[in-house]
């Protein structure tokens, strides 16, 4: 069989808490052995409680996850042959290194086969020789570079000490796969460089599987052999570092793995894209006059004399970042972002040119919102999570409301609209929000911003039913602000739902 | 002159009841140990102490009862509070306070109502001394054996937990190896809190008929009868008792406050 060199396979894994919020949703993954694998995104998306899934802390909900083919997903953990380094070290406060690193050895048995007197094969299972374990616990501590440390308590020992202590304990089980969750969380800076380095080389070491947590991207691009990016529970995308960044999927991918530069393009010819008002050859083939997402990296961006380039703008501020000068320009109501090694004047004009290769376009997740909702006696919509004026006229042509509230078809029929099932469209463009909480028909928090060049892109979410909005707007508000969404009245469009039209 | 306020000033007020009440009566305690009825300096009341049958017995009968007392107390406290810290019962501390809740009614009337309800069970409590004085001070001391240990299973790591089944140990050697021992401090001062104060409480045995005879009651029955030199005696080796007791604890208690540290 083809996935038999996969050490692990999730299969639609979910994990629903308290039988509502989705933690991990049809979650799908192949992990090939040895493998280096990061699970990136942001905190709250999911990427710990799939890794305490393959831990066995967690049971899933659904789906499967095989171990080299064999379903494990209910095995405790203690049945696994996986190990984890967790956040917080996890020491036992009240055991000395060695009988820290010790504890999972003394616990092991190994199997031994022998022949009984009647002739008969036997095995019996045999616990590790004090000998051996002090063996492997010694080889263990030289490889994380602490030989000599045994007799020491753990409550002596630094930060980046602590967090070695916590690799040595798990890798001396020479589990097949090594679940490592933000390990390097709490160490400083110049610490945490270090320990991405060692690790990695322990990696290639040592030949296990490590499956990695973290939401620092830098640290998945130095690390990875094989990034997944994850949010709202989901895998965003998967493939190598260099995948990742130069191929971004989506605008979220683009926008979290390093900086980026979002606009609104248009695709105007075969492999000619429009935005910031101007027209670029790209590589990626889109279909003619399709709205799509463009996304250029900062250090793709060439600064050249005004007039040459495509684009032409005012250095608004110039900042060095040590390798690199970030320099801001404003093009109209477009602010671009640049990476340059050259520094730039501040108000000088400036061109800049993109090659093709540096231009990313990607699908539009959201140009719409779509909902099912539902009339109400008064003729309002019901959808999402809030309840909105709407022109019930638009459902059948020329018709006519009566001072009843019953619908007049153009045929004179009378009818009452009362629950019947709509399809509604919002325009991202159409939705606006206001701090007033009774001033539209719903109120959500902004979970997601990013920028679009000339504007920014929101989604709000409910509380109630975490129904979300997403919506364009070019003022500036913060993730996390509680706001009344307005959607005006003629921006609503209903029709009616395609099973419940009878004829 | 200016007045100036220092911050050790403070202790000024408990240092003077310090030695008001806590010194000057130690002292007080020691003359008298240490003197007959005419005030002589005298040995007598301690070699006396040690020759009586009556008082070594008595001794030796306190400690029993303490610390069968204690252990028993341990014994249904421990899976109580552990079983009340790990409960995913949202309203655990409801369930903590049912234990709890005895402590605000009167201590008589407590041991009264104990009283009823054993002679309805036994008839004759006084026949049953040992065991009654037992049941009693084990109703009377129990939550302070639970609230220590309640406390230190709530403060256990979970991933310390979660740790140790991940490196192959089942549950039951998880609570061998990682929550028992990391209990431990929770249990110290449980038994700190039960033992001493059950070597000396005899209300309780008093309540309870019972006739015999504790280390309380027998300071108890020499001072009311004017013996201030053997009841101090007694007081004092009593003192010294627990003070031994105390520090062997601590000793337990202060290694394991280290080690406790570096889980926060």
């Amino acid at each position: 069989m083809e996935n038999s060199e996969n050490i692990i396979e999730l299969i639609d894994v979910t994990k629903v808490f308290d039988g509502e919020t989705i933690a991990v949703d049809k979650f799908n993954l192949q992990v090939k052995k040895g493998e280096f694998v990061t699970f990136l995104g942001p905190s709250g998306c999911g990427k710990t409680t799939t890794l305490r899934m393959i831990a066995g802390f967690e049971i899933p909900t659904s789906g499967q996850i095989l171990l080299n083919g064999e379903d494990i997903s209910k095995l405790p953990p203690n049945k696994r042959p996986v190990n984890t380094v967790f956040q917080k070290y996890a020491l036992f406060p009240h055991l000395n290194v060695y009988e820290n690193i010790a504890f999972g050895l003394k616990l092991k048995k190994t199997e031994v086969s022998y022949v009984d007197k009647k002739g008969n094969a036997k095995v019996k299972y045999k616990k590790l020789a004090k000998s051996e374990i002090d063996k492997k616990v010694k080889r263990t501590l030289e490889l994380v570079d602490l030989e000599g440390f045994e007799k020491r308590s753990v409550s002596t020992l630094s930060g980046g000490q602590q967090q070695r202590i916590a690799i040595a304990r798990a890798i001396v089980n020479e589990p097949e796969i090594l679940l490592l969750d933000e390990p390097l969380g709490a160490l400083d800076l110049k610490m945490r460089k270090e320990m991405q380095i060692e690790l990695k080389n322990m990696h290639k070491r040592l030949g296990i599987t490590f499956i990695y947590v973290t939401h620092d991207q830098e640290e998945a691009l130095t690390m990875s052999d094989k990034i997944v990016v994850i949010n709202d529970g989901e895998i965003q995308q998967t493939g190598t570092p260099t995948e990742i960044y130069n191929e971004p999927i989506n605008t979220f991918v683009a926008d979290f793995i390093g900086d980026s530069n979002i606009f609104n393009g248009t695709v105007v010819g075969k492999r000619k894209v429009k935005f910031c008002g101007a027209e670029f050859d790209c590589v990626d083939d889109f279909e003619v006059n399709e709205m799509v997402d463009v996304v250029v990296r900062p250090e793709d961006i060439k600064l050249c004399a005004p007039g040459e380039g495509q684009l032409k703008g005012e250095v608004q501020s110039c900042v060095f970042k040590g390798v690199h000068y970030e320099i801001t320009v404003v093009l109209g109501r477009f602010e671009i972002v640049i990476q340059s090694t050259m520094s730039a004047i501040v108000g000088n004009l400036t061109g800049m040119k993109i090659e093709p290769d540096g231009i990313h376009l990607m699908q539009k997740v959201y140009t719409v919102n779509k909902y099912s909702g539902v009339i109400t006696k008064t003729n309002t919509v019901q959808f999402g999570d809030g309840e909105f004026d709407c022109d019930v006229t638009s459902l059948y042509p020329s018709s006519h409301l009566d001072e009843e509230g019953y619908l007049i078809t153009a045929q004179g029929e009378k009818l009452d609209l009362t629950g019947t099932e709509v399809d509604v469209e919002v325009e991202t463009a159409d939705i606006t929000m206001s701090d007033d909480k009774e001033a539209g028909g719903v109120v959500g928090n902004i979970i997601s911003i990013i920028y679009k060049g000339d504007h920014y892109r929101y989604i709000v979410r409910t509380e109630e039913n975490e129904e979300d909005y997403v919506l364009s707007c070019p003022d500036m508000w913060n993730t996390g602000d509680r706001v009344s969404l307005i959607i005006p009245k003629e921006k609503i469009k209903l029709s009616l739902k395609v099973a419940e039209d009878k004829k | 002159m200016k007045l100036r306020f220092n911050r050790s000033q403070l202790c000024i007020p408990y240092a003077l009841f310090l030695i008001l009440f806590v010194i000057a009566p130690l002292l007080v305690i020691i003359y008298y140990a240490f003197s007959n009825g005419q005030g002589k300096f005298t040995f007598d009341n301690f070699i006396g102490f040690f020759s009586s049958t009556n008082t070594l017995g008595t001794l030796l009968y306190s400690f029993a009862l303490a610390i069968v007392t204690t252990l028993l107390c341990l014994f249904i406290a421990y899976p109580t509070a552990y079983f009340l810290a790990r409960s995913g019962f949202k309203k655990q501390y409801v369930l903590l306070m049912l234990f709890i809740l005895p402590m605000w009614i009167n201590f008589t009337l407590r041991i009264t109502a104990l009283k009823e309800v054993l002679t309805l069970l036994e008839g004759n409590i006084s026949l049953h001394p040992f065991l009654n004085s037992v049941i009693g001070m084990t109703y009377d001391f129990l939550p302070f054996m639970i609230l220590p240990l309640y406390t230190s299973f709530l403060k256990l790591d979970k991933n310390l937990l979660e740790a140790a089944a991940d490196l192959g140990a089942n549950k039951f050697i998880v609570f061998l190896r990682v929550t028992l021992p990391l209990s431990i401090p929770g249990i110290i001062s449980g038994i700190t809190m039960v033992l001493l104060p059950s070597m000396t409480n005899y209300v309780v045995l008093d309540m309870l008929y019972n006739s015999t005879y504790i280390m309380g009651s027998l300071i108890g029955s020499y001072f009311s009868a004017y013996d201030w030199n053997n009841g101090s005696m007694i007081s004092l080796v009593l003192l010294v008792i627990i003070f031994i007791v105390t520090l062997v604890t601590n000793r337990f208690g202060d290694k394991d406050s280290d080690a406790r540290r570096t889980v926060l």
